[in-house]
């Protein structure tokens, strides 16, 4: 199989504006996560830190959602010589929501700005990108998909490299959905914990830039994309497997397609959203998979939940994680509710690695899972 | 391109008509979207209650994914070998704005699940037991060659070996669906999967 390899990243969130201070602020204990003026807890960009942003960039005439996809892009892409005005560089979005807000803000009359690829083509425009976007809307899978969409699509031959965002931003439209599922968690979430209570949501965004040309890549160590997979559970829309199987076939069939076994694994970057029903499922599914000597976190307790953008800031931090080759504690955990146990990393842990999982399931019973391994350039 | 694979059923549905493999099958004149799919459900499945729990955008694909696999049986699959990949235009935009109205009574959850275009994949699949790949995508129209290009990727691969795809739309008084069953094995219409044949068939 053709390799694919990571040329640049970057986060936007809580805990900073590039993908190095989001995992330096990580490693050292920071959570994005605070109590907000209405009483819920959630991991909110402050104001003074995303309003400087916009005005040096000329964007306050897009939507905040858009902003943080172009603040994203923009930083990874300054990082190495692919452009989106390149024909052979794909363009590829991860949202569930997009411009939702605006319903909120009584603009919905409108739907136009609402069509989530009316709002990535935009995105497209300001960057001039060749190709038209490519929208992925899978729930909280949507991010992690899409740098598997992306692996695809270059490995399809009609592109060499590939740029993959995701964003999400904070609304009342999620949040009056979470709360009216009893989901979200009246203290910083937990996940795997004995005490876990739901979920905390979060807002941000991600761009990782692919290539298949390892000359643009620079360093020692280069990441390069696994073998990954997506799977169903065809049990329940908003209820996640009973068993854990179907989740366990996509880390089945991604270590398989990978060559890796589980002591090969330095760590599981779970979902864990620390509902009742996701961690357990995940517990089951980790068993499943042999992984239950694995260490496993979840980072839910450092940026809440971010939804389209989830599983891309997941992906990345996991990548300087197997680069520094440590473990990130799971924040929020202290002992464990799961009833298959879990090696829940709870401190910061040295690991020598060479490869990690990275694993998201969501709404409508989806599930993806994606090896990403280190290579010496 | 070299492996073989089959476009083995196809259904689209718009203007209140059915064509199933390019032949019109049912004509529902002068009813709405609900009353239509009303109408789908009683001539085509009946005994599954949980579609009258879905939204219209689900409904819609679930409706068109019955007549698509009629006399196409699937248990010949195991449940990982099957996939679902749709994409539309208008996410699940018309579940929203309504879901959104009663967030300033009382939120709704059972509209609340309902408001990620995925969830009709869900519902695909919890009706036929397909476990393998899901994606969704967006686009402003059926991108046609995007697709299946995608989709035979996921046969030559070997990450399936068959897969429901296509478009369903829906927003508002506004839907079409046209759906394929695309296969390794050759049954039923065993049509070259190539965009040119998904094309004649949309049309």
């Amino acid at each position: 199989m053709m390799e694919v390899f990571v040329a640049a990243g970057n986060i936007v969130s809580p805990l900073g504006t590039t993908a190095r201070e989001n995992f330096d602020r990580v490693r050292a204990g920071e959570s994005g996560i605070s109590r907000q003026p209405e009483g819920f807890f959630a991991s909110v960009i402050p104001d003074e830190v995303l309003q400087p942003l916009v005005t040096a960039s000329g964007l306050s005439g897009y939507t905040k959602f858009e902003q943080l996809l172009i603040l994203s892009i923009q930083d990874a892409l300054a990082q190495t010589t692919i452009s989106l005005r390149d024909k052979r560089t794909a363009f590829i979005v991860s949202t569930t929501k997009g411009n939702i807000a605006l319903l909120e803000q009584g603009l919905g009359a409108d739907i136009k700005p609402m069509q989530l690829h009316h709002t990535a083509l935009k995105t497209a425009e300001y960057f001039q990108a060749a190709n038209r976007p490519v929208v992925i809307s899978n729930a909280c899978i949507s991010g992690l998909l899409a740098i598997l969409i992306g692996q695809r699509m270059i490995r399809s031959g009609q592109y060499d490299h590939a740029v993959v965002c995701g964003a999400d931003v904070l609304t009342k439209f999620v949040l009056s959905g979470f709360q009216s599922f009893q989901a979200v968690s009246d203290e910083p979430c937990r996940p795997f914990d004995a005490d876990r209570k739901g979920i905390t949501l979060g807002e941000g965004a991600a761009t990782v830039v692919l290539t298949k040309n390892k000359t643009l890549l620079w360093g020692t160590d280069a990441i390069r994309l696994g073998e990954g997979a997506s799977s169903n559970d065809a049990n329940h829309i908003s209820g996640p497997s009973r068993t854990g199987a179907e989740l366990a076939s996509a880390i089945t069939r991604a270590m398989q397609q990978s060559g890796v076994q589980p002591p090969d694994i330095g760590f599981v970057s779970a979902h864990g959203t620390a509902t009742l029903y996701n961690d357990e499922m995940e517990a089951k599914a980790f068993h499943l998979s042999g992984l239950q000597h694995v260490p496993v976190n979840s980072l839910k307790g450092y940026y809440g939940h971010t939804l389209g953008a989830a599983g891309l800031i997941e992906a990345i931090i996991g990548m300087y994680s197997m680069q520094e080759e440590v473990v990130i504690p799971t924040a929020g955990f202290a002992s464990s509710g799961i009833s298959h146990p879990l090696m829940v990393s709870s401190q910061l842990e040295p690991r020598p690695m060479a490869h990690y999982i990275k694993t998201t399931s969501g709404f409508g019973g989806c599930n993806a899972a994606m090896v990403f391994s280190k290579v010496k350039l | 391109m070299s492996n073989n694979a089959y476009i083995t059923s196809a259904c689209v549905i718009r203007n209140n008509t059915v064509t199933k493999n390019g032949e019109p099958v049912f004509t529902s004149d002068n009813t709405g979207l609900p009353e239509f799919l009303r109408s789908l459900y009683d001539r085509y499945s009946g005994q599954y209650p949980k579609f009258h729990k879905m939204d219209l955008l689900s409904k819609l694909g679930w409706a068109a994914t019955e007549i698509l696999l009629q006399d196409m049986p699937m248990d010949i699959y195991v449940p990982e070998d099957t996939g679902v990949v749709l994409a539309n235009t208008s996410s699940s935009l018309d579940t929203d704005e309504r879901y959104y109205e009663t967030v300033s009574e009382i939120a709704s959850p059972a509209l609340f699940v309902y408001t990620l275009p995925n969830i009709v994949i869900g519902e695909i699949s919890i009706r036929h037991r397909f476990k393998g790949e899901n994606a969704f995508f967006i686009d402003d129209h059926f991108d046609i060659e995007f697709i299946t290009g995608y989709v035979r990727q996921l046969l030559d691969t070997g990450a399936i070996n068959a897969c429901i795809c296509g478009w369903v739309e829906q927003y508002h008084a506004g839907y079409e669906a046209a759906l394929y069953l695309v296969e390794k094995n050759s049954r039923g219409m065993a049509l070259p999967f190539t965009a040119e044949q998904a094309e004649k068939l949309y049309r």
